[in-house]
């Protein structure tokens, strides 16, 4: 196992170092004079020019990227934010957890319940309990998760009035943007696990299971369950990127200062090193769901363990 | 070859006559989208009001018999903007699922077909491709093309290639090694042709689905971006636009929300369902 983590780990760091290279890329393709949309319409071409020599972009794009990769990723140093001259490090450190926090809770959220939503209609194959959970998933997989956020908030802020509208003053700010966020992947995995479920519903091993007696409850936890989990787990790791991806839109609607928050922002006063370095951490989260994902896929399926663990299994016996 | 064909000729929906409810949810999907369809490419024919009338004395109206679903902030008539709307939605949604379907297919079935060090590139660069989550990608690429229908459709789809590529390279794996594939390479078939002609029609059927699916996520994408900025800006009047355009008056008027909102569920909801027969008909294990 732990060659295959390291492998998988380096792949990460090689395929982030890439991303990087696209992310400044896309960033510096973006058509508009940087320095003078920074200065305004006003600014001499001197002062302009002047700006954007203290900015490094008058050098060509090599240079420029050479200094943004080595920065970034040798010296994890992101620079001051071109509009508001602040430690992009500090504002990172600020809003990261605040979107870390909307995602986790939301992941947790949906894969629990919707993977006790799957096994439910899975069980029910066929009657009106089935129908009508898959019904409710599709309702929720196809709405914008920001119309839904729209439509808790009309109802739980403006018309009821029990809960905060904007902002994250107190605890109870998070419950409608974690409830809207987990909705479309709670579909999504109510969805995954009913299917994933009826592929052992019917399998011979959970027949043996009823011959021989075996309750309801027990075959579904320990007979089907384990068997059904693989397909469930990806979801889970796809989820989880989806859901810190989702962020932007959320955070606009509940005005939650958070990562994606910042990164539309950024885009907003053109400032790319902002726009940059939360696109960089946005991309390290989708890796690290990505990875863990990979781990309990390797964990679980014992193909994989066994080719990378045949040295062990040798000392073993 | 005859059974792909003969399921490629009958209704996904009439395939599954034998399972009754998910028969019945396809076939309301298709009823959905057929109603959708005439909403909005009739649906203008038969209204009083053009796409930028302006109604004053009936701003932020409620919905009333004159205008069924109320007016907007400018006194346009939403029943108007939301049927010509829609169109923008469609288009955009289709088009960018097939685009993203297209560049996938050329790029998956190149690594796939080839092999070796092609493959190795095409799935590196699918690696790197998809280290961005694809709303990131999308929000990015928006920004670099401005707010145009197409900069809106390259950027929707951009995100959709690196699935559909992996996908299709998956597939091939499967067939490369078949007789006919050697078949067509003995008597002197063209790369293109055996990748295209030959192998194509044996792989597509996972991407059909994933495409069909991929057009409701699209139209989704499509108004989230609209809502933070990117993508089609209002006064055009696109669904996610008209949304955005009614967020500042939730509390006062909620009604320019609810409509265009409501308009995008049903249709992404309808293009899922058929989305789910689709699936259902190509797949094998299913299908008696």
């Amino acid at each position: 196992m732990g060659r295959y983590v390291i492998k998988r780990l380096l792949m990460m760091v090689v395929i982030l170092w890439c991303a990087g290279i696209v992310i400044f890329t896309m960033t510096y393709l973006t058509p508009g004079d940087v320095p003078r949309l920074l200065l305004g319409a006003q600014a001499s071409s001197e002062t302009v020019e002047a700006k954007r020599a203290a900015l490094g972009l008058d050098k060509s794009y090599l240079s420029q990227l050479g200094t943004f990769m080595v920065n970034t990723f040798v010296k994890f140093d992101f620079g001051t934010s071109w509009a508001t001259n602040t430690y992009i490090v500090s504002d990172l450190a600020e809003r990261i957890p605040r979107t870390l926090i909307l995602g986790l809770s939301a992941m947790v959220l949906n894969v629990v319940l919707g993977t006790l939503m799957g096994i439910y209609a899975a069980i029910n194959e066929g009657k009106w309990q089935d129908s009508l959970v898959m019904i409710i998933a599709m309702l929720f997989v196809s709405m914008p998760d920001f119309f839904i956020g729209l439509l808790l908030m009309l109802l739980f802020a403006l018309k009821l009035g029990v809960l905060p509208a904007y902002g994250i003053d107190s605890w109870t700010g998070y419950i409608l943007p974690i409830l809207a966020t987990a909705c479309g992947g709670m579909a999504v995995n109510a969805r995954q696990a009913r299917s994933s479920m009826l592929e052992v519903i019917r399998a011979d091993f959970v027949t043996t299971a009823r011959s021989k007696g075996q309750k309801e409850g027990v075959i579904i936890r320990k007979h089907m369950l384990p068997n059904a989990m693989m397909p469930i787990i990806t979801g889970v790791g796809g989820g989880l990127a989806v859901v810190v991806a989702g962020s932007p839109v959320i955070e606009t609607v509940f005005s939650i200062p958070g990562l994606g928050a910042y990164m539309l922002n950024a885009i907003n006063t053109h400032d790319y090193p902002a726009i940059r370095a939360s696109v960089v951490f946005f991309a390290l989260f989708a890796s690290c769901a990505v990875l863990l994902m990979d781990l309990c896929y390797a964990f679980l399926d014992p193909r994989i363990k066994a080719q990378y663990s045949k040295g062990k299994k040798v000392k073993d016996k | 070859m005859s059974e792909a064909i003969e399921v490629k000729r009958t209704n996904p929906a009439v395939d599954f006559m034998g399972r009754v409810t998910k028969a019945f949810s396809a076939k309301l999907g298709v009823v959905l989208i057929v109603l959708v369809l005439l909403f909005v490419l009739i649906g203008p024919f038969f209204t009083p009001y053009g796409m930028n009338d302006v109604d004053l004395l009936n701003m932020y109206a409620g919905p009333s018999l004159a205008h069924p679903f109320g007016c907007d902030s400018m006194g346009h008539d939403i029943l108007t903007r939301l049927m010509l709307g829609g169109r923008y939605s469609l288009a955009i949604g289709f088009c960018s699922a097939l685009f993203g379907a297209v560049v996938g297919i050329i790029l998956g079935s190149i690594g796939g077909y080839f092999g070796g060090v092609t493959e190795t590139l095409v799935m590196r660069i699918c690696d790197i491709w998809s280290a961005l989550p694809s709303m990131m990608l999308c929000i990015l690429v928006s920004n670099a093309l401005g707010s145009g229908f197409f900069s809106t459709v390259i950027a929707l789809a951009v995100g959709t290639v690196p699935g559909i590529a992996r996908l299709i390279r998956g597939q091939i794996l499967t067939e490369r090694s078949k007789e006919y594939i050697e078949a067509a390479q003995s008597i002197n078939c063209s790369n293109v042709v055996i990748m295209f002609k030959h192998l194509l029609p044996n792989v597509i059927q996972p991407v059909i689905v994933t495409t069909t699916m991929g057009i409701g996520s699209a139209m989704i994408m499509a108004a989230s971006l609209s809502y933070i900025g990117l993508g089609i800006q209002p006064p055009n009047p696109e669904w996610g636009a008209m949304l955005s355009e009614g967020r500042s008056y939730i509390r006062t008027y909620p009604h320019l929300i609810l409509v265009p909102g409501i308009a995008i569920a049903i249709t992404v909801f309808a293009i899922n369902l058929v989305g789910d027969g689709v699936r259902d008909a190509l797949d094998p294990k299913l299908r008696d």
